[in-house]
């Protein structure tokens, strides 16, 4: 039983998403429970920070982590992850690229606690803010640091592979513990350091089997305003819907476009490019089909949040990482 | 922001065939500029990739400014264009995420237009002087890509933050 | 100077930094000496192994120096900061090369004009030539030895228009014996300058010197003459093009037709000669436009002609000794593949009615410069006579407005540059012939070249007079008795310093020349560009002037703005000079900055598709991919930079290395304290 390698599963900053994708990936969990010996699982069962410390570096074959790192518990755990791990996974979206945790970075750590504790959905009619020490009866407690900013994983420690997706599509995932299991059999090798695994290698349009044609967009318009009339075989951009899909990282089978809803960008970058973001700004506005300044203005009035549409997953991980009054507070 | 000796940082892009040789012919001329700004030449403004200005912000600089054949004179037909529509959605976007879209800055200057380009130069550089500085981020080099193979820190890893 | 051991660095290149005094142009703002020396040392670990400063790196001992460095030193990339690459890239590379690095591997960056130049503090100038340097090493290192793109030249040539500068390109490229196909798109060559009666400042008959050139191109073996055609479609790149010319139907048969003029003669019907008469002739349905024409084939008119609206006449059939008349005959589309392209497609003339203030087309004795050189000329619609509108009364008096349409905010901004001279040579044969007083209005008489001013001198001489002023209107409501029953130009004497007005009995308006009206598209086409005011745009103003951006396209005449026949001529003949020295090669490189489509990465989501304006991004329906013909590709880069899979690529100008030249040029923000 012992002789079994190591495995690992943390969850940070996220929503918890990622856990579920590998629980929905069915009878194969059976694989891992017969290849692996799962050492550290917080959300499946029982365990201390204390008995990880307590373990031999690199004594734990693959952790997979997902989340982003938010705060000081966060950024602790991926340290003594990385140390004590083989093969440390950057699991999922928020991990690779921040998602939607890392918009939270368009503000800083200041308006994210209020917006958290005192809004009309919160009822803290005492104006109750947590602390990060307070002294009981029993001694001083504490609760973890926010940071300024959410970081990727890749900003805090070195990560060996990257799964990206909001979360990890199932067979991705089942896809990838094979591949670990005949590695372990000697059967295949590991990528490259670096690599993204479970993936494709276009973009999601390289799925998709929507019908398209050379682009010129005259307007932008929200799915939900003119859903009834789209035409269900015929690329979404082509019909004036924000569709992530041309700038996405395939590997997802094109789910969202083919059940008739836009991509919106999940599975993060292709290869090699440095900002998602910019990538389908440019690729945007590189076939709106106006010349006059004015024109192009109103078109572009249909992309009603433009740093929404394009940082959605990968604020974070982006050139600027965060908006301007995050970086402004880190300063400080 | 009320920093005295305040010297805002400018990248500035240039097209091959019309702004990059306006740039020239203010040199041949001599007509002056401040030193602030720091010209790429690209092929076209076209070729300006907003992956290039979110770069030149993350990496120090307080504005960026590009420029390209007048519509209509575009080397390319009409290349300048497209540089124009990514520009509009650029500076919509640098606005979402709490940036002064005025760091911004899109300038059309013929080969002819030396005189043009230096005096479009410094008042750039001053409204970036009077917009302060930008201090992207604390220490932009320092950033590596979450995206394999583009690390962007390497040498100057060890420069003091 | 200062030369590292090897030891100690980040990268594997060993690149050498080159940093020129351009004698006192550079070190007089820049300290140079500590540019290369921290080169040399901040920049060790980024591949730096020798920084230098010399005098004028241009020279060939400045060269020589890089040379022996990169064999002495084993130098893998090179860094030269001097002047403008536009000035000495070229030989920067070259001196690589000799040394046997890939020229691609070197990188000039500009501290002269950009810095030295248009800088005055000596330490701001110092640390921005240290910044550029740092941005050009950084990008160097991204550099990839690359090697032209070699394409066979097709031998043969198109020429599009066949007025005075198209006939002279064709004519000087068949002398020189290739194969040459004359578009125009007019039933006959010759363009405008067959309209003219006499040209300034010689005042040779326009047609005893055009006709023979036109005889010539349309009897000359090498010259396929097309008229009556137009060009639809172009194909292919420099050396290669295929282009598609639609051949109109004249409905004559020209195998058979011998150009007697029998259908001509017989044709009973008579319509407006809109074109050669400019509105002050007719000629008949079945015609020839004027009687040099070249080729001699009439051409029928279809929309006007009998038996097309009616079903009947056919006169011109039965009169055909030779059976000629095809009234069935169909338009022609074929292609032609040629090497290299002239466009010479010449000029529209400005519409003097958009002047509304000098009357044109309400005030009937208010002649356009078209017309007038109409009605002076022997074969025209008055055989000659300068007479009003009413075709017997001869003018006591003659107006001349220059400048119609040209200098003026309100229609076109620039100088058509003929027409001072064609309002002295109006003036001239208004003169002459009737012996009527003749007034120049003009804003500045414009009389450059050779013997044009004599000219201008001659024409004063002879008792023209000359009213330095815009004129404000030309009207028939009179003030005064004098005034009754004339034109008066009311105007502004700026010499005197006093409005006038002057009642003459004819107006002629000197109009401005204009882009063709379907210039844009005809740029779009072939691949051109258009400036502002809608001219071809040539590659360069001065050194280049009868290139294009597209390679392989070349311009002359009005085309590329106004001029005059001889410059037309002159241009014709650059054209056909750089259209020989191409065929002359066979092959030419083609510069190797091009943009590329990783097929794997490619979702084939084709935003690209729409971006190339040289039609250089193919989609392959079957494999759901584009892909970029290299040939066709100009090097923009406006595909790379819209790809979102990031799919394409640039050579040159690649994403890696304008993100490296940007931290390099940053490098000096970040803190210079580079540890060693």
């Amino acid at each position: 039983m012992s002789a079994k390698p190591k495995f690992a599963m943390y969850w940070a900053a996220s929503c918890g998403g990622c856990e579920i994708a590998v629980l929905n990936i069915h009878e194969k969990i059976l694989d891992v429970d017969a290849n692996f010996e799962v050492v550290f699982w917080p959300v499946a069962m029982d365990a201390k920070y204390k008995d990880v410390e307590q373990m031999e570096d690199k004594s734990i074959l693959l952790t997979l982590f997902n989340g982003g790192i938010r705060n000081e518990e966060n950024e602790y755990i991926a340290k003594l992850l990385r140390e004590k791990s083989q093969i440390l996974v950057a699991f999922g979206s928020c991990a690779c690229e921040g998602c939607v945790p890392g918009l939270a970075n368009l503000r800083d750590s200041r308006q994210i606690v209020q917006t958290a504790f005192n809004t009309v959905s919160t009822d803290n009619p005492k104006q109750v803010y947590p602390m990060t020490s307070y002294d009981v009866p029993e001694g001083e407690i504490h609760i973890p640091k926010i940071y300024p900013t959410l970081r990727t994983l890749d900003q805090v420690v070195d990560v060996d592979y990257y799964m990206p997706g909001c979360p990890p599509e199932s067979h991705q995932i089942a896809a990838v513990i094979d591949l670990v299991i005949q590695v372990l059999q000697g059967k295949a090798q590991l990528p490259p350091k670096g690599s993204f695994i479970g993936v494709g290698n276009s973009t999601v349009c390289d799925e998709c089997e929507r019908r398209r044609n050379v682009k010129a967009i005259a307007s932008f318009v929200r799915i939900q305003d003119r859903a009834s009339e789209l035409d269900p075989s015929l690329c979404l951009l082509e019909q004036g819907i924000p569709c992530n899909g041309p700038a996405t990282r395939s590997g997802c089978r094109a789910r969202c476009p083919s059940a008739g809803a836009q991509c919106i960008g999940c599975y993060g970058p292709a290869e090699g490019v440095t900002d998602y973001g910019a990538r389908l700004m440019s690729a945007f506005a590189s076939v709106i089909d106006s010349n006059s300044p004015e024109e192009i203005d109103r078109i572009l009035d249909g992309l009603v949040d433009p740093a929404g549409q394009f940082y959605r997953f990968n604020l974070a991980g982006s050139l600027l990482r965060a908006g301007r009054s995050a970086w402004a507070k880190e300063k400080v | 922001m009320s920093d005295e000796s305040f010297e805002p940082t400018v990248i500035g892009f240039t097209c091959n065939w019309c702004s990059y040789r306006a740039a020239d012919l203010a040199g041949t001329a001599r007509v002056k500029y401040p030193p602030n700004i720091r010209l790429i030449r690209l092929m076209c403004s076209g070729r300006l990739d907003p992956t290039f200005v979110l770069k030149a912000f993350s990496s120090g600089a307080d504005g960026v400014l590009i420029t390209g054949c007048h519509p209509g004179e575009c080397h390319y037909l009409e290349q300048n264009y497209k540089a124009l529509r990514r520009f509009h959605l650029l500076r919509r976007t640098l606005q979402g995420l709490g940036l002064e879209p005025e760091r911004v800055k899109l300038v059309w200057a013929s080969a002819a237009e030396g005189v043009k380009l230096a005096h479009e130069i410094a008042s750039f550089v001053e409204e970036i002087r009077a917009l302060g500085p930008l201090h992207w981020g604390g220490n932009g080099s320092n950033q590596s890509s979450v995206i394999s193979g583009q690390s962007t820190a390497h040498a100057f890893k060890e420069v003091p933050a | 100077m200062t030369q590292d051991n090897g030891n100690s660095q980040d990268v594997q290149e060993r690149i050498g930094v080159y940093v020129c005094h351009c004698g006192t142009n550079i070190a007089g703002t820049v300290d140079v000496q500590q540019v290369a020396e921290w080169a040399a040392t901040r920049l060790k670990r980024r591949g730096v192994v020798i920084g230098r400063d010399y005098k004028f790196m241009c020279s060939s001992l400045g060269q020589e120096l890089i040379e022996n460095d990169i064999k002495e030193l084993g130098l893998t990339r090179v860094v030269v900061a001097a002047c403008s690459p536009h000035l000495h890239e070229a030989t920067f590379r070259n001196a690589c090369q000799r040394a046997g690095l890939n020229p691609y591997l070197c990188e000039l960056v500009s501290i002269r004009e950009q810095v030295s130049w248009v800088h005055t503090d000596k330490v701001a100038a110092t640390v921005k030539s240290q910044a550029v340097v740092s941005g050009g090493v950084e990008r160097v290192l991204r550099h990839e030895p690359l090697e032209p793109l070699r394409v066979p030249i097709h031998p043969a040539t198109l020429v599009v228009g066949g007025g005075i500068a198209g006939i002279q390109s064709a004519l000087e490229i068949a002398d020189a014996g290739y194969r040459v196909y004359l578009v125009e798109r007019e039933p006959s060559i010759g363009g405008h300058m067959a309209q003219f009666d006499k040209t300034f400042p010689t005042l040779d008959c326009s047609a005893c010197i055009l006709t023979p050139r036109m005889v010539q191109a349309g009897a000359h073996p090498n010259i396929t003459l097309l008229t009556y055609s137009e060009v639809e479609k172009v194909d292919g790149y420099v050396g290669n093009f295929v282009v598609t010319i639609r051949k109109k139907a004249r409905k004559i048969n020209e195998e058979l037709c011998t150009g007697c003029g029998i259908c001509q003669e017989k044709c009973p019907v008579k319509v407006i000669d809109d074109v050669y008469e400019a509105g002050l002739g007719y000629r008949k349905v079945v015609y020839t436009p004027f009687p040099q024409a070249v080729p001699k084939f009439p051409v029928m008119d279809v929309e006007n002609c009998t038996y097309f609206k009616k079903g009947t006449c056919k006169a011109c059939e039965k009169f055909c000794p030779t059976n000629a008349i095809d009234f069935n005959q169909q338009d022609e589309v074929f292609s032609v593949e040629v090497g290299n392209i002239v466009l010479a497609t010449g000029y529209d003339l400005f519409d003097a009615r958009r002047v509304t203030n000098y009357g044109y087309g309400r005030l009937p004795n208010v002649f356009t410069s078209l017309e007038f050189e109409r009605l002076s000329n022997a074969a025209g619609p008055t055989n000659g006579s300068i007479v009003l509108r009413d075709g017997k009364t001869v003018p006591k008096a003659v107006g001349i407005i220059h400048c119609v349409g040209s200098r003026d905010r309100n229609f076109n901004n620039y100088c058509s540059t003929i027409c001072c001279m064609q309002g002295l040579k109006f003036a001239h044969l208004v003169h002459e012939r009737t012996g009527a007083t003749v007034y120049n209005f003009y804003i500045d008489m414009r009389t450059a070249y050779k013997a044009y001013d004599e000219f201008y001198q001659r024409v004063l001489e002879e008792g023209t007079l000359f009213v330095r002023g815009k004129v404000a209107e030309v009207t028939d409501v009179p003030r005064i008795k004098d005034e009754e029953g004339h034109l008066i130009i009311q105007c502004e004497d700026t010499l005197a310093g006093k409005q006038r007005r002057i009642p003459v009995d004819m107006v002629i308006l000197s109009i401005g020349l204009q882009p063709r009206a379907d210039a844009k598209e005809t740029a779009k086409k072939f691949g051109l560009s258009c400036s502002a005011d809608g001219w071809f745009i040539e590659k360069h103003p001065k050194l280049d002037p009868v290139a294009t951006m597209t390679e392989g396209v070349y311009i002359a005449g009005c085309a590329q703005g106004p001029k005059d026949i001889p410059s037309s001529v002159a241009q014709g003949a650059a054209a056909a000079a750089r259209v020989l020295g191409k065929i002359q090669q066979r092959e030419m490189a083609l510069e190797p900055v091009r943009a590329s489509i990783n097929q794997d990465q490619c979702s084939g989501c084709r935003i690209c598709n729409n971006l190339c304006p040289f039609n250089a991004i193919l989609f392959h329906d079957d494999r759901m991919v584009s892909e970029i013909n290299p040939a066709l590709c100009q090097g923009c880069g406006t595909c790379v930079a819209a790809c979102p899979a990031g799919a394409i690529s640039g050579t040159a100008f690649s994403n890696e290395q304008i993100m490296a030249q940007i931290e390099g040029l940053m490098l000096l923000n970040v803190g210079e304290e580079i540890t060693l």
